[in-house]
């Protein structure tokens, strides 16, 4: 490979993992949220999935990607929140629930998505992050998702809420010893389903940052597990916002090798390289859990991870 | 048979629930109601033609559910049947390039066998990760299902591929003699028989074998189970190798007796219906023929509903999930009575489960 198209792939990568990582960055601050309080959403593919949909149609029916954009926080609220509620009934497992709102949540957004599919939508406007060089290649791989900034920002907000505030205590402490906040009057089950809907809300921009930002078009294999890949990844970023935002564009790298590499002509493997994510996942969990015991940062009644 | 009435009461309950929901949602997109439940049910149980259609899609369906509910009645919530599905398919298109099969019911079954082995470790390393690095098998398995799906692309549109094919591609089509026909010249193929005899065994197996019985404690009661000193790690993965081992049949016969090759068609979403119906047969083998026959139904009934009454194919995708939804929310409404240890809901994780 010459100089040139070593440089163009490694650009193709920076500016694959900025625009992948986008999705799984708001998922799994999400899903941090929500983990933080005490029960795991694997709906959050099905929430993913769901908010496409309606970030598209949103942004379709109004012309403005911003209104899509609150769509789609508002649909990844809604499902977020049947989440939330079907779990406070008594006997109802958390998983179960995450599973079955997958398959409702993508079968709902296959069914109202359908008429979606062929028209375009307004998208959300880049920003140019490379005017400093004169490449055009990075000046290509640094148009930036303007969700991005907002994720980085919110992801500090998180972490600052969650050691700061008491609303981030009360999330925390419903995670961490649901007794201890039932001895002190909080309603854990409240507290439970304020902080999934949340999640679900965050997860939703994720959504949005798929139809209206890249790959910017609405279809039935818009998500193919990111929803999943970025639950795990609060598994792997021990449950802090700040290690999510690593996380997230790590992964992102990862997923862009196989269209990175297609860029520059290889394309044998392109398949194989698609799985790459699922698998650096898979090597990642392997990595971080440890056989009969609690993984490190976790909150203490989260039934996933024990 | 009270306590079986019983049983049967909240998921039947919760159907019919689901039933009224959807007619709901299609009144509100436009469409009778009434028309559409009828349409459901002509679809799926109206004539013989559509009773062909609705046991074609039953078995596999049954298979994938065991894929669920016997690592669920271990303990283990594993959703990644779709990845045992189409590698099991895969491997049934390609053993006869390795081997030269007879072209009789034996080479049939040695096509079935390497679909069922593939499959079996498939879900087995799901259970492994589980039990010997403490992964979460509800994600590895669903990962693993992704990773399928691509190894299974990459194989059939690369080494694999009939050059022949040209807009669809595919691996060469199984020999006539290899294939899987119908049960007395109907379109009921033999995997029907296969999907019904597996839940038999299955069933058979938890109620009536110690293994069986030590496999449900471990189950019920990991704590008893090390204890009075059973091999859970090994019962786990095992219960996931016979999972695994189900739907990899399922994409097997699938490819024998439908397909004839393996193809796109073969990821057409069986792995994660079965997860439905064993959830809904709460984890029965037995509950899982008739549950099968229903969703298997309804699914025959999807393109009927779209070209009737205008609705998305994914209408039925709704329905599943309405369902799906109702069947856990019916769990708040099991009364004590009820609740007996026998039948407490198996999938439940350990820190949530209340035994009576």
């Amino acid at each position: 490979m010459s100089l040139d198209l070593v440089g163009a792939f490694a650009a193709a990568i920076v500016g694959g993992a900025l625009r992948v990582g986008v999705p799984f960055l708001f998922v799994s601050l999400g899903e941090c949220l929500t983990e933080k309080s005490g029960r795991i959403n694997l709906g959050l593919e099905g929430v993913l999935v769901l908010s496409a949909m309606s970030a598209f149609g949103g942004s379709y029916l109004t012309g403005s990607p911003w209104a899509g954009v609150a769509c789609a926080a508002f649909a990844g609220a809604a499902l977020a929140l049947l989440h939330g509620l079907l779990c406070s009934l008594p006997r109802v497992s958390d998983v179960a629930t995450g599973i079955a709102l997958m398959l409702f949540g993508t079968g709902l957004a296959f069914y109202l998505g359908k008429p979606l599919i062929q028209p375009q939508a307004a998208q959300l406007p880049p920003l140019a992050l490379g005017g400093f060089s004169s490449s055009p290649v990075v000046q290509a791989a640094l148009q930036v998702n303007p969700l991005l900034p907002a994720g980085i920002v919110l992801a500090l907000l998180m972490r600052w809420g969650f050691a700061r505030t008491r609303w981030g205590l009360l999330v925390r402490l419903a995670g961490d010893s649901a007794s201890a906040a039932r001895a002190l009057g909080y309603s854990v089950n409240g507290i439970r389903v304020a902080a999934t809907v949340a999640g679900g809300a965050i997860a939703g921009l994720g959504g949005a940052s798929l139809t209206l930002f890249y790959p910017g078009s609405w279809n039935e294999g818009i998500s193919s597990g990111q929803g999943l890949i970025a639950v795990a990844l609060v598994i792997f970023a021990r449950w802090s916002p700040l290690r999510c935002v690593g996380a997230a564009l790590l992964f992102g790298g990862a997923g862009a090798i196989g269209p990175a590499l297609q860029s520059v002509g290889v394309s044998a493997f392109y398949y194989l390289f698609s799985a790459v994510p699922y698998v650096l996942t898979l090597v990642i969990l392997v990595i971080s859990c440890r056989p009969g015991s609690v993984a490190r940062g976790s909150p203490g009644e989260l039934s996933s991870v024990k | 048979m009270r306590d079986a009435i019983a049983e049967a009461a909240l998921p039947v309950g919760a159907l019919v629930a689901a039933l009224a929901l959807f007619g709901v949602f299609v009144w509100v997109g436009g469409a009778s109601p009434v028309e559409a439940w009828t349409i459901l049910f002509k679809g799926a149980f109206g004539d013989w033609f559509s009773w062909q259609n609705t046991l074609q899609r039953a078995a596999p369906l049954m298979l994938t559910a065991l894929c669920v509910a016997l690592p669920a009645r271990a303990g283990l919530i594993v959703i990644g049947g779709e990845g045992a599905v189409v590698l099991g398919g895969l491997a049934a298109a390609a053993v006869p390039y390795a081997l030269a099969l007879p072209e009789n019911a034996w080479g049939s079954a040695v096509v079935c066998l390497a679909g069922a082995a593939v499959g079996a470790g498939w879900i087995a390393i799901a259970g492994a990760l589980r039990q010997y690095r403490g992964v979460n098998e509800t994600i590895s398995s669903l990962l693993l299902a992704y990773t399928a799906i691509a190894l299974f692309k990459q194989l059939v549109e690369g080494p694999l591929r009939d050059p022949t094919t040209l807009n669809k591609p595919s691996t060469r089509a199984l020999a006539e003699g290899l294939r899987i026909g119908g049960i007395a010249g109907s379109d009921v193929h033999w995997g029907l028989a296969l999907g019904v005899a597996a839940c038999a065994i299955a069933g058979l197996w938890l109620a009536r074998t110690p293994s069986g019985f030590a496999v449900r404690v471990v189950g019920g009661n990991p704590r008893t189970a090390q204890l009075v000193g059973l091999p859970a790690s090994r019962l786990i993965v095992a219960a996931c190798a016979l999972g695994g081992a189900c739907a990899g049949l399922a994409g097997a016969v699938e490819v024998a007796a439908v397909h004839t090759n393996a193809n796109a068609s073969l990821i057409a979403g069986y792995g994660y219906a079965g997860i439905l119906v064993a959830f809904i047969a709460r984890q029965s083998p037995f509950a899982i023929v008739p549950v099968a026959i229903l969703f298997g139904g309804f699914g025959a009934a999807g393109s009927l509903l779209q070209r009737r009454l205008g609705l998305p194919d994914a209408s039925v995708l709704v329905l599943q999930g309405i369902a799906f939804v109702l069947i856990l929310a019916s769990e708040a409404l099991r009364g004590r009575r009820w609740f007996g240890a026998r039948f407490a809901m198996k999938s439940l994780p350990l820190a949530r489960r209340r035994v009576a």
